[in-house]
Protein backbone atom coordinates (compact mmCIF):
# COMPACT_ATOMS: atom_id res chain seq x y z
CA UNK A 1 0.00 0.00 0.00
CA UNK A 2 2.61 2.39 0.77
CA UNK A 3 4.72 1.28 -2.40
CA UNK A 4 1.88 2.31 -4.33
CA UNK A 5 1.28 5.91 -2.63
CA UNK A 6 5.10 6.02 -3.37
CA UNK A 7 4.43 5.14 -6.63
CA UNK A 8 2.18 7.51 -7.69
CA UNK A 9 2.98 10.42 -5.69
CA UNK A 10 6.64 9.81 -7.43
CA UNK A 11 5.08 9.79 -11.04
CA UNK A 12 3.16 12.68 -10.53
CA UNK A 13 6.11 14.66 -9.16
CA UNK A 14 8.15 13.58 -11.73
CA UNK A 15 5.67 14.72 -14.81
CA UNK A 16 6.01 18.31 -12.84
CA UNK A 17 9.68 18.30 -12.71
CA UNK A 18 10.39 17.20 -16.08
CA UNK A 19 7.90 19.81 -17.59
CA UNK A 20 9.43 22.21 -15.47
CA UNK A 21 13.06 21.92 -16.84
CA UNK A 22 11.90 21.11 -20.18
CA UNK A 23 10.43 24.87 -20.01
CA UNK A 24 13.89 26.44 -18.27
CA UNK A 25 15.89 25.03 -21.23
CA UNK A 26 13.50 26.72 -23.79
CA UNK A 27 13.26 29.82 -21.69
CA UNK A 28 15.75 31.02 -22.78
CA UNK A 29 15.00 31.11 -26.38
CA UNK A 30 11.52 32.04 -26.06
CA UNK A 31 12.24 35.41 -24.76
CA UNK A 32 14.25 36.34 -28.07
CA UNK A 33 12.29 37.89 -30.92
CA UNK A 34 12.74 36.78 -34.71
CA UNK A 35 14.55 38.59 -36.56
CA UNK A 36 13.15 40.02 -39.71
CA UNK A 37 15.07 37.81 -41.94
CA UNK A 38 14.29 34.66 -39.81
CA UNK A 39 10.27 35.82 -40.37
CA UNK A 40 11.05 35.83 -43.64
CA UNK A 41 12.32 32.60 -44.38
CA UNK A 42 9.83 30.99 -42.14
CA UNK A 43 7.08 32.42 -42.76
CA UNK A 44 6.20 33.29 -39.17
CA UNK A 45 4.26 36.75 -38.82
CA UNK A 46 4.13 37.30 -35.19
CA UNK A 47 5.06 34.94 -31.68
CA UNK A 48 2.12 32.72 -32.10
CA UNK A 49 3.99 29.63 -33.86
CA UNK A 50 1.22 26.83 -35.08
CA UNK A 51 2.36 23.44 -33.37
CA UNK A 52 2.26 21.54 -37.12
CA UNK A 53 5.51 23.86 -37.92
CA UNK A 54 7.72 22.49 -35.34
CA UNK A 55 8.35 19.05 -37.88
CA UNK A 56 8.90 22.13 -40.68
CA UNK A 57 11.20 24.11 -38.36
CA UNK A 58 13.47 21.01 -37.51
CA UNK A 59 13.92 20.10 -41.14
CA UNK A 60 15.19 23.59 -42.30
CA UNK A 61 17.30 23.84 -38.48
CA UNK A 62 19.17 20.56 -40.23
CA UNK A 63 19.84 22.48 -43.77
CA UNK A 64 21.93 24.84 -41.42
CA UNK A 65 25.45 24.88 -40.17
CA UNK A 66 25.73 23.64 -36.48
CA UNK A 67 27.29 26.08 -34.85
CA UNK A 68 27.69 23.81 -31.90
CA UNK A 69 25.80 25.23 -28.86
CA UNK A 70 22.66 24.41 -29.81
CA UNK A 71 21.61 20.60 -30.50
CA UNK A 72 21.46 19.22 -27.34
CA UNK A 73 18.95 21.80 -26.32
CA UNK A 74 17.21 20.71 -29.64
CA UNK A 75 17.11 17.18 -28.80
CA UNK A 76 16.00 17.47 -25.70
CA UNK A 77 12.81 19.40 -26.84
CA UNK A 78 12.27 17.19 -29.58
CA UNK A 79 11.73 14.94 -26.74
CA UNK A 80 9.78 17.36 -25.07
CA UNK A 81 7.75 17.97 -27.77
CA UNK A 82 7.40 13.87 -28.29
CA UNK A 83 5.98 13.15 -25.15
CA UNK A 84 3.22 16.25 -25.63
CA UNK A 85 2.13 15.06 -28.64
CA UNK A 86 1.68 11.80 -27.06
CA UNK A 87 0.11 13.34 -24.29
CA UNK A 88 -2.54 15.00 -26.18
CA UNK A 89 -3.54 11.97 -27.98
CA UNK A 90 -3.61 9.46 -25.05
CA UNK A 91 -5.83 11.80 -22.76
CA UNK A 92 -7.00 14.50 -25.25
CA UNK A 93 -10.67 13.10 -25.15
CA UNK A 94 -10.69 12.38 -21.69
CA UNK A 95 -9.62 15.88 -20.33
CA UNK A 96 -9.37 18.33 -22.90
CA UNK A 97 -7.68 21.15 -20.43
CA UNK A 98 -4.91 18.88 -20.51
CA UNK A 99 -5.04 18.78 -24.56
CA UNK A 100 -4.88 22.21 -24.60
CA UNK A 101 -2.11 23.11 -22.07
CA UNK A 102 -0.50 20.21 -24.07
CA UNK A 103 -0.90 22.16 -27.47
CA UNK A 104 0.09 25.42 -25.83
CA UNK A 105 3.75 23.45 -24.80
CA UNK A 106 3.62 22.24 -28.38
CA UNK A 107 3.25 25.59 -29.77
CA UNK A 108 6.35 27.55 -27.71
CA UNK A 109 7.98 24.08 -28.80
CA UNK A 110 7.54 25.33 -32.22
CA UNK A 111 8.45 28.67 -31.38
CA UNK A 112 11.85 27.18 -29.59
CA UNK A 113 12.53 25.84 -33.08
CA UNK A 114 11.87 29.19 -35.59
CA UNK A 115 14.54 30.86 -32.79
CA UNK A 116 16.60 28.15 -33.10
CA UNK A 117 16.40 28.36 -36.96
CA UNK A 118 16.98 32.10 -36.78
CA UNK A 119 20.20 31.69 -34.85
CA UNK A 120 21.79 29.52 -36.69
CA UNK A 121 20.86 31.50 -40.23
CA UNK A 122 22.54 34.40 -38.38
CA UNK A 123 25.53 32.55 -37.67
CA UNK A 124 25.65 31.24 -41.40
CA UNK A 125 25.63 34.78 -42.01
CA UNK A 126 28.56 35.17 -40.06
CA UNK A 127 30.26 32.53 -41.28
CA UNK A 128 29.75 33.56 -44.95
CA UNK A 129 31.08 36.69 -44.09
CA UNK A 130 34.18 36.04 -42.68
CA UNK A 131 35.21 34.09 -45.77
CA UNK A 132 34.27 36.38 -48.15
CA UNK A 133 36.43 39.08 -46.08
CA UNK A 134 39.16 36.21 -45.97
CA UNK A 135 39.11 36.10 -49.79
CA UNK B 1 24.91 -13.29 -17.49
CA UNK B 2 25.01 -9.56 -18.39
CA UNK B 3 24.33 -8.66 -22.86
CA UNK B 4 26.35 -6.16 -24.17
CA UNK B 5 23.90 -3.81 -22.90
CA UNK B 6 24.53 -3.76 -20.03
CA UNK B 7 27.88 -3.09 -20.11
CA UNK B 8 27.32 -0.32 -22.31
CA UNK B 9 25.27 1.35 -20.09
CA UNK B 10 27.48 0.76 -17.35
CA UNK B 11 30.69 2.42 -19.11
CA UNK B 12 28.05 4.76 -20.07
CA UNK B 13 27.26 5.50 -16.85
CA UNK B 14 30.69 5.46 -15.36
CA UNK B 15 32.16 7.73 -18.31
CA UNK B 16 29.10 10.41 -17.71
CA UNK B 17 29.82 10.41 -13.88
CA UNK B 18 33.46 11.38 -14.24
CA UNK B 19 32.37 13.73 -17.52
CA UNK B 20 30.22 15.62 -14.77
CA UNK B 21 33.43 16.50 -12.39
CA UNK B 22 35.34 17.43 -15.38
CA UNK B 23 32.62 19.78 -16.60
CA UNK B 24 32.22 21.37 -13.81
CA UNK B 25 35.55 22.11 -13.55
CA UNK B 26 36.03 23.12 -17.34
CA UNK B 27 33.05 25.92 -16.00
CA UNK B 28 35.08 27.03 -13.27
CA UNK B 29 32.45 26.25 -10.68
CA UNK B 30 33.34 23.18 -8.96
CA UNK B 31 33.95 25.14 -5.78
CA UNK B 32 30.94 27.07 -5.99
CA UNK B 33 28.88 23.56 -6.24
CA UNK B 34 31.00 21.22 -4.37
CA UNK B 35 28.75 18.85 -2.86
CA UNK B 36 27.64 18.39 -6.26
CA UNK B 37 30.86 17.58 -8.00
CA UNK B 38 31.77 15.55 -4.36
CA UNK B 39 28.43 13.37 -5.59
CA UNK B 40 29.46 12.70 -8.84
CA UNK B 41 33.25 11.79 -7.95
CA UNK B 42 31.48 9.38 -5.20
CA UNK B 43 29.47 7.80 -7.95
CA UNK B 44 31.99 7.04 -10.21
CA UNK B 45 34.07 5.23 -7.55
CA UNK B 46 31.52 3.60 -6.62
CA UNK B 47 30.37 2.29 -10.06
CA UNK B 48 33.71 1.69 -10.94
CA UNK B 49 33.71 -0.48 -7.07
CA UNK B 50 30.45 -2.45 -8.46
CA UNK B 51 32.53 -3.62 -11.26
CA UNK B 52 35.24 -4.57 -9.93
CA UNK B 53 33.15 -6.50 -7.44
CA UNK B 54 31.27 -8.22 -9.92
CA UNK B 55 34.66 -9.03 -12.01
CA UNK B 56 35.36 -11.47 -8.71
CA UNK B 57 32.33 -12.73 -7.47
CA UNK B 58 29.83 -12.60 -10.57
CA UNK B 59 26.47 -10.68 -11.33
CA UNK B 60 24.45 -13.28 -9.35
CA UNK B 61 26.91 -13.26 -5.78
CA UNK B 62 25.61 -12.44 -2.83
CA UNK B 63 28.83 -10.00 -2.21
CA UNK B 64 27.57 -8.23 -5.53
CA UNK B 65 23.81 -8.08 -4.58
CA UNK B 66 24.91 -6.46 -1.01
CA UNK B 67 27.28 -3.98 -2.46
CA UNK B 68 25.03 -2.84 -5.12
CA UNK B 69 22.21 -2.13 -2.74
CA UNK B 70 24.79 -0.93 0.41
CA UNK B 71 26.69 1.04 -2.40
CA UNK B 72 23.55 2.63 -3.75
CA UNK B 73 22.14 3.32 -0.24
CA UNK B 74 25.02 5.42 0.53
CA UNK B 75 25.30 7.37 -2.45
CA UNK B 76 21.36 8.31 -1.71
CA UNK B 77 22.88 9.56 1.27
CA UNK B 78 25.48 11.73 -0.93
CA UNK B 79 22.62 12.80 -2.21
CA UNK B 80 21.36 14.62 0.59
CA UNK B 81 24.36 16.33 1.17
CA UNK B 82 24.17 17.22 -2.10
CA UNK B 83 20.41 18.18 -1.70
CA UNK B 84 21.55 20.71 1.43
CA UNK B 85 24.21 21.79 -0.51
CA UNK B 86 21.71 23.54 -3.10
CA UNK B 87 19.38 24.30 0.17
CA UNK B 88 22.52 26.45 1.19
CA UNK B 89 22.32 28.05 -1.69
CA UNK B 90 19.00 29.32 -1.79
CA UNK B 91 18.26 30.00 1.99
CA UNK B 92 22.53 30.64 2.85
CA UNK B 93 22.35 34.50 2.13
CA UNK B 94 18.87 33.97 4.37
CA UNK B 95 20.98 32.94 7.97
CA UNK B 96 19.37 29.46 7.69
CA UNK B 97 22.34 27.32 7.60
CA UNK B 98 22.32 25.83 11.22
CA UNK B 99 18.71 25.15 11.28
CA UNK B 100 19.03 23.49 7.79
CA UNK B 101 21.85 21.64 8.92
CA UNK B 102 20.44 20.07 11.84
CA UNK B 103 16.89 19.51 9.91
CA UNK B 104 18.30 17.10 7.59
CA UNK B 105 20.36 15.38 9.54
CA UNK B 106 16.74 14.72 11.82
CA UNK B 107 15.39 13.61 8.43
CA UNK B 108 17.92 11.48 7.47
CA UNK B 109 18.33 9.34 11.28
CA UNK B 110 14.39 9.13 10.82
CA UNK B 111 14.14 7.91 7.76
CA UNK B 112 16.45 5.31 8.50
CA UNK B 113 14.93 4.31 11.55
CA UNK B 114 11.47 4.03 10.19
CA UNK B 115 12.70 1.89 7.70
CA UNK B 116 14.65 -0.31 10.36
CA UNK B 117 11.35 -0.38 12.54
CA UNK B 118 8.98 -1.53 9.07
CA UNK B 119 11.48 -4.44 8.17
CA UNK B 120 12.33 -5.65 11.67
CA UNK B 121 8.69 -6.12 12.39
CA UNK B 122 8.72 -8.68 9.64
CA UNK B 123 11.83 -10.83 10.64
CA UNK B 124 11.44 -13.25 8.27
CA UNK B 125 12.26 -11.08 5.09
CA UNK B 126 15.84 -10.86 3.97
CA UNK B 127 18.20 -7.82 4.83
CA UNK B 128 18.63 -6.76 1.15
CA UNK B 129 14.64 -6.45 1.33
CA UNK B 130 15.46 -3.90 4.44
CA UNK B 131 18.48 -2.30 1.78
CA UNK B 132 15.31 -2.11 -1.11
CA UNK B 133 12.91 -0.42 0.78
CA UNK B 134 15.35 1.64 2.66
CA UNK B 135 16.50 3.37 -0.55
CA UNK B 136 13.17 3.96 -1.52
CA UNK B 137 12.22 5.79 1.46
CA UNK B 138 15.21 7.95 1.16
CA UNK B 139 14.36 8.62 -2.72
CA UNK B 140 10.68 9.11 -1.36
CA UNK B 141 12.32 11.73 1.04
CA UNK B 142 14.64 13.03 -1.72
CA UNK B 143 11.27 13.77 -3.52
CA UNK B 144 9.81 15.62 -1.09
CA UNK B 145 12.92 17.40 0.11
CA UNK B 146 13.07 18.30 -3.61
CA UNK B 147 9.79 19.59 -3.92
CA UNK B 148 10.01 21.88 -1.00
CA UNK B 149 13.27 23.33 -2.06
CA UNK B 150 11.45 24.12 -5.84
CA UNK B 151 8.11 25.38 -3.66
CA UNK B 152 10.26 27.69 -2.06
CA UNK B 153 12.16 29.18 -4.84
CA UNK B 154 9.05 29.63 -6.85
CA UNK B 155 8.13 31.56 -3.60
CA UNK B 156 11.19 33.19 -3.15
CA UNK B 157 11.27 33.92 -7.46
CA UNK B 158 14.69 32.72 -7.60
CA UNK B 159 15.75 33.71 -10.97
CA UNK B 160 19.42 31.86 -11.33
CA UNK B 161 18.89 29.49 -14.23
CA UNK B 162 22.09 27.61 -13.34
CA UNK B 163 20.42 26.90 -9.96
CA UNK B 164 16.80 26.17 -11.07
CA UNK B 165 18.24 23.57 -13.53
CA UNK B 166 20.35 21.58 -11.30
CA UNK B 167 17.29 21.83 -8.64
CA UNK B 168 14.57 20.61 -10.79
CA UNK B 169 17.13 18.01 -12.68
CA UNK B 170 17.62 16.94 -9.41
CA UNK B 171 13.95 16.23 -9.06
CA UNK B 172 13.04 14.08 -12.23
CA UNK B 173 16.18 12.08 -10.48
CA UNK B 174 14.89 11.39 -7.26
CA UNK B 175 11.03 10.93 -8.69
CA UNK B 176 12.31 8.46 -11.29
CA UNK B 177 13.98 6.51 -8.71
CA UNK B 178 11.89 6.78 -5.93
CA UNK B 179 8.96 5.41 -8.19
CA UNK B 180 10.87 2.26 -10.06
CA UNK B 181 11.90 1.41 -6.32
CA UNK B 182 7.87 1.41 -4.88
CA UNK B 183 7.56 -0.74 -8.30
CA UNK B 184 10.50 -2.66 -7.28
CA UNK B 185 8.91 -3.67 -3.88
CA UNK B 186 5.41 -4.21 -5.49
CA UNK B 187 6.77 -6.54 -8.82
CA UNK B 188 10.09 -7.67 -7.13
CA UNK B 189 10.48 -10.43 -10.13
CA UNK B 190 10.44 -7.68 -13.15
CA UNK B 191 13.79 -8.23 -15.25
CA UNK B 192 13.35 -4.64 -16.39
CA UNK B 193 14.85 -2.99 -13.16
CA UNK B 194 18.21 -3.56 -14.21
CA UNK B 195 18.00 -1.37 -17.61
CA UNK B 196 15.64 1.01 -16.16
CA UNK B 197 18.08 2.05 -13.30
CA UNK B 198 20.90 2.42 -15.29
CA UNK B 199 18.94 4.63 -18.11
CA UNK B 200 18.02 6.47 -15.09
CA UNK B 201 21.36 6.95 -13.05
CA UNK B 202 22.51 8.64 -16.76
CA UNK B 203 19.88 11.32 -16.82
CA UNK B 204 21.43 13.12 -13.57
CA UNK B 205 25.51 13.66 -14.97
CA UNK B 206 23.98 14.20 -18.04
CA UNK B 207 21.82 17.43 -17.07
CA UNK B 208 24.18 18.65 -14.36
CA UNK B 209 27.02 18.27 -17.01
CA UNK B 210 24.89 20.36 -19.51
CA UNK B 211 24.07 22.61 -16.91
CA UNK B 212 27.60 23.23 -15.73
CA UNK B 213 28.66 23.79 -19.30
CA UNK B 214 25.42 25.82 -21.36
CA UNK B 215 24.31 28.06 -18.63
CA UNK B 216 26.55 30.74 -17.70
CA UNK B 217 26.30 31.85 -13.46
CA UNK B 218 25.19 34.57 -14.34
CA UNK B 219 21.76 33.80 -16.68
CA UNK B 220 18.78 34.43 -15.32
CA UNK B 221 15.25 33.53 -15.64
CA UNK B 222 11.80 34.42 -14.46
CA UNK B 223 11.04 30.96 -11.87
CA UNK B 224 7.42 31.57 -12.40
CA UNK B 225 7.29 30.82 -16.18
CA UNK B 226 8.47 27.19 -15.29
CA UNK B 227 5.62 25.84 -13.13
CA UNK B 228 4.53 22.89 -14.32
CA UNK B 229 0.63 23.98 -14.00
CA UNK B 230 1.23 27.56 -14.99
CA UNK B 231 -0.18 28.40 -18.71
CA UNK B 232 2.21 30.64 -21.17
Amino acid sequence: MIAALIFVISIATLLQFFVSYCRSVIAGYTKQELSLQGREITGIENRIVRAEEFQRLLQLLGLCPEPGTDASDIRAVRAYFKLLSLARKAVGRLAPAVADWAERERRTCAYFAAVALDRRIAYSRELMTQQISNV
Amino acid sequence: MLGPTDYLLWFLTAFLEAGAVVCALRAKCFGRYFVLGVYMAAAFLLTAGRYIVFLHFGFSSDQYLYFYYYSDALLTICLYFALMGLYFQVFGEMGAKTSLRVAAMLLLAGTALVSYFIIDSSRDRMITRFVVELSQNLYFVGVVLTYLLWGAMLKLRETRTRLIQLVLALGVYFSAFAGCYALRNLHPEWQIWRYVSHLMAIWLPVAWSYTFLKIPEEARLATARLAATRSR
